[in-house]
């Protein structure tokens, strides 16, 4: 019994079915309970005052845009080398997740970083880097979309990907260099990993596994439509052929 | 693979063949610039490094999708895949052509247009070794998006929107090096590491521009 | 219910709001065309009597 029986669309569409409930479930428990714990439970910060509370939607958003991009990485991969179609699908279903999170982590970035810089978008490396990786999920779901034939699409997409990834990660790299360079007292970290109480680690944590809950239940949603959608497709072409 | 370049490059310089066109849109974005900024000379000074970078950039990205599109309209790219040389090799080739026709003209003309714009001191020799370091980078970069659109039909937008992602390092620390060297700074780390993306750039890239050609030919 | 937020009320409210409104917008989005493929799907699969 091998994960790879997985990659039949069939079997997948089979097991999802059945895990998709309890997925659910176990999301909307995570993260409902995460945020109301960490929104009316927590106390305020010192320093931050009550806009610490915004670390249980920007941490969680920011570590799954990330992981997204990562999961599409993998998906990827396995396409080119396995050629399994669900895996290329499950790139595809992936990506518009991982760019919501991309854009909750700027919006959240940003307005946690106004009344703190006083400004309501600064170049600090971190927000800087999630405005790129934001363009590589839209380059991505951009090419997903203008590819008619979807094995090619699946095929570009997935070079895409992984040329992306090494340039993401030059990237992360480059804009450090770029504003440490000149301003040494901007960063303001936002980086609540960093001595987090536990008062605020445990509601965090509870609430970073509902967001990845939430990204699983997305995904396999998400995907089974990519599966029938792209079986739609090859009987419309079929009928239209007879 | 020689003979290949030399094709490339006579089509480019014919008529029509889009030659100049990067170096007249660079001029232009040097124009426009004051007049969007204001012609106060400390401004300039401070921005020309920035601009001549992004005005470079955006130069190059213009020509991008002529590297593959006529000859895979006429079929001689389907030629050029079944050759005996290399798919990276040609892919290769295409990128120096575009670096000499669009990339080359851009690091001769930029210290002229860095006058336009009040570039400080040392800046001119800067800006030449940063542009000649890094635009084969953006050649290279850009031929990669150029075959991963080569069969969209109005491919030019998403080119653009998959490309200048990727060209976000050399742009960082092309621009960098020329702002440290206004200042008489040392310029030695952002040149190392400019250098290396492009070396990097060359040699890793064509296999992924060859592989995205061969998934369009099919 | 709601706690003491103070002068970061603003702040923290619209975050919350940018956030929910964000996910309930993929989270809908994702439904709708699922449901909306799924249909399509069932009725072309009647339409070629399910064959294949």
């Amino acid at each position: 019994m091998s994960i790879w029986e997985y990659a039949n669309p069939k079997k997948f569409m089979q097991t999802s079915a059945w895990a998709l409930p309890w997925v659910t479930g176990l999301a909307a428990l995570t993260l409902v309970g995460g945020l109301i714990w960490g929104f009316f439970f927590t106390p305020d910060d010192y320093k931050q005052g009550s806009t610490v509370k915004i670390i249980y939607i920007h941490v969680p958003s920011a570590m799954m845009a990330i992981n997204a991009w990562v999961m599409m990485l993998v998906a990827s991969l396995i396409w080119i080398v396995r050629r399994h179609h669900v895996s290329a699908l499950a790139a595809k279903a992936a990506a518009p997740i991982g760019m919501t999170m991309t854009l909750i982590a700027l919006f959240t970035g940003a307005i946690w970083g106004q009344p703190m810089w006083g400004t309501w978008w600064a170049w600090d490396p971190r927000l800087t880097s999630f405005l790129i990786l934001f363009l590589f999920y839209l380059g991505y779901i951009a090419l997903w979309e203008a590819i008619e034939d979807p094995d090619t699409a699946a095929d570009l997409t997935s070079v895409l990907c992984l040329v992306g990834s090494v340039f993401a990660l030059l990237s992360r790299y480059a804009v450090n260099f770029w504003n440490q360079g000149l301003h040494q007292d901007a960063s303001l970290s936002m980086d609540a990993q960093e001595n987090v109480a536990d008062v605020f680690w445990y509601p965090l944590l509870v609430c970073m596994a509902g967001f990845v809950l939430l990204f699983v239940t997305l995904v396999l949603i998400r995907t089974r439509t990519e599966i029938r959608s792209r079986r739609l497709k090859a009987l419309e072409a079929r009928e239209r052929m007879a | 693979m020689i003979a290949l370049l030399l094709r490339d490059l006579r089509l480019a310089i014919r008529a029509g063949g889009g030659f100049g066109l990067g170096l007249a849109f660079f001029l232009i974005v040097t124009v426009l610039v004051p007049f969007g900024v204001g012609p106060e000379g400390g401004t300039l000074a401070k921005i020309a490094p920035g601009i001549l970078w992004v005005g470079a950039l955006l130069a190059c990205l213009l020509s991008l999708d002529r590297i593959f599109a006529l000859d895979f309209e006429d079929g001689s790219l389907d030629l050029l895949a079944t050759a005996p040389i290399p798919l990276e090799a040609v892919v290769t080739m295409k990128a120096a052509a575009h670096w000499l026709t669009t990339g080359l003209p851009l690091v001769v003309a930029a210290p002229v247009f860095g006058v336009l714009l009040n570039l400080q001191g040392e800046g001119f020799f800067w800006l030449t070794v940063s542009l000649a370091l890094g635009t084969p980078a953006l050649s290279v970069i850009g031929t990669f998006g150029a075959a991963l659109t080569v069969g969209l039909k109005r491919g030019g937008l998403l080119l653009s929107l998959l490309v200048l992602p990727l060209y976000v390092p050399t742009l960082i620390f092309g621009a960098e090096t020329v702002r440290r060297g206004t200042e008489g700074m040392e310029t030695g780390a952002p040149l190392m590491l400019l250098a290396g993306i492009t070396a990097a750039s060359i040699a890793l890239l064509p296999f992924a521009s060859a592989a995205a050609i061969r998934v369009n030919l099919r | 219910m709601i706690p003491e937020l103070g002068k970061y009320a603003g702040t923290v409210l619209s975050a919350y709001g940018v956030t929910l409104a964000l996910l309930a917008g993929l989270v809908a989005l994702s439904l709708w065309r699922g449901a909306r493929v799924k249909r399509a799907l069932e009725a072309q699969e009647r339409r070629m009597g399910r064959n294949g």
